[in-house]
């Protein structure tokens, strides 16, 4: 099953609305309640910062009978330093992303421990992707 | 302690989610950080946050989390409760500090995750 969507540039109103689809869509295929909130927690974080960071982005989400890969690719400033950014508390979130209750530097952190396999790339002034895969068993 | 117990403590405005009171719970979890929220695991505590904003919503739901109490008299918006009970949440206000809501909770028994 394959699915895609679409996020902007500052869309808090909206944010959550693709983690909240997939999430619907484990549940009907009765994936372990455990697993789908690893999945969708990390999901949750990527999609927060694709609206957050960037000019918004697509998510692409493939659910095989074993796992489910999700690649996030936004178009924006992107990461000079991935390795800073990855660790807890480093963050260049914007006042306004701190008042919606994130920005304190554990986006990529929590989404790295929720995760099988992860891998974020960036190029700076083009964009960032962030890839990741849950396994189901 | 059952919710009702946990809202009565807190002289708790329930927003929605009245039909389950009766259930019980024993943990609270207390921050105004969403992503130390979704940092639980497989937990369901009672949640208090001064966080008060659709996202504390999604937040919740993306994180199987479903008893949620707004503490410094913050107001849920309309948007906020139609999701909650969309959501099969509970929602409450609380006028109590978190200070104070934490307080009286843990003097009450109930437990932190860590």
């Amino acid at each position: 099953m394959h699915f895609e969507y679409q996020v902007y540039e500052a869309d808090f109103v909206n944010a959550g609305a693709a983690s909240s689809a997939i999430k619907k869509t484990l549940k009907q295929l009765n994936i372990n309640p455990s697993i789908i909130k690893r999945v969708v927690v990390a999901l949750y974080e990527a999609e927060v910062n694709a609206i957050a960071h960037a000019y918004g982005g697509t998510i692409y989400a493939d659910i095989e009978p074993d796992k489910i890969t999700v690649k996030i690719v936004d178009t924006g400033p992107g990461i000079p330093d991935i390795d800073w950014a990855m660790q807890e508390g480093n963050s260049t979130a914007s006042p306004e992303v701190r008042d919606m209750g994130f920005g304190a530097g554990m986006g990529l952190p929590n989404i790295k421990k929720n995760v099988d396999k992860l891998n974020v790339s960036s190029t700076v002034g083009v964009g960032t992707t962030v890839e990741m895969e849950v396994n189901f068993i | 302690m059952t919710i009702k117990q946990i809202s009565e403590l807190l002289e708790a405005k329930v927003l929605c989610g009245a039909d389950r009171l009766d259930e019980e719970n024993d943990i609270v979890f207390a921050s105004d950080l969403m992503s130390d929220v979704l940092t639980l695991g497989d937990y369901n505590p009672v949640i208090l946050t001064g966080l008060c904003n659709m996202q504390t919503i999604r937040t919740c739901e993306m994180g199987n989390l479903d008893v949620i109490v707004l503490v410094r008299k913050k107001k849920a918006t309309e948007e906020m409760i139609e999701e909650a009970e969309e959501e099969g949440m509970v929602l409450m206000e609380c006028d109590y500090s978190m200070f104070k809501a934490c307080g009286i909770l843990y003097a009450a028994g109930l437990k932190a995750i860590y």
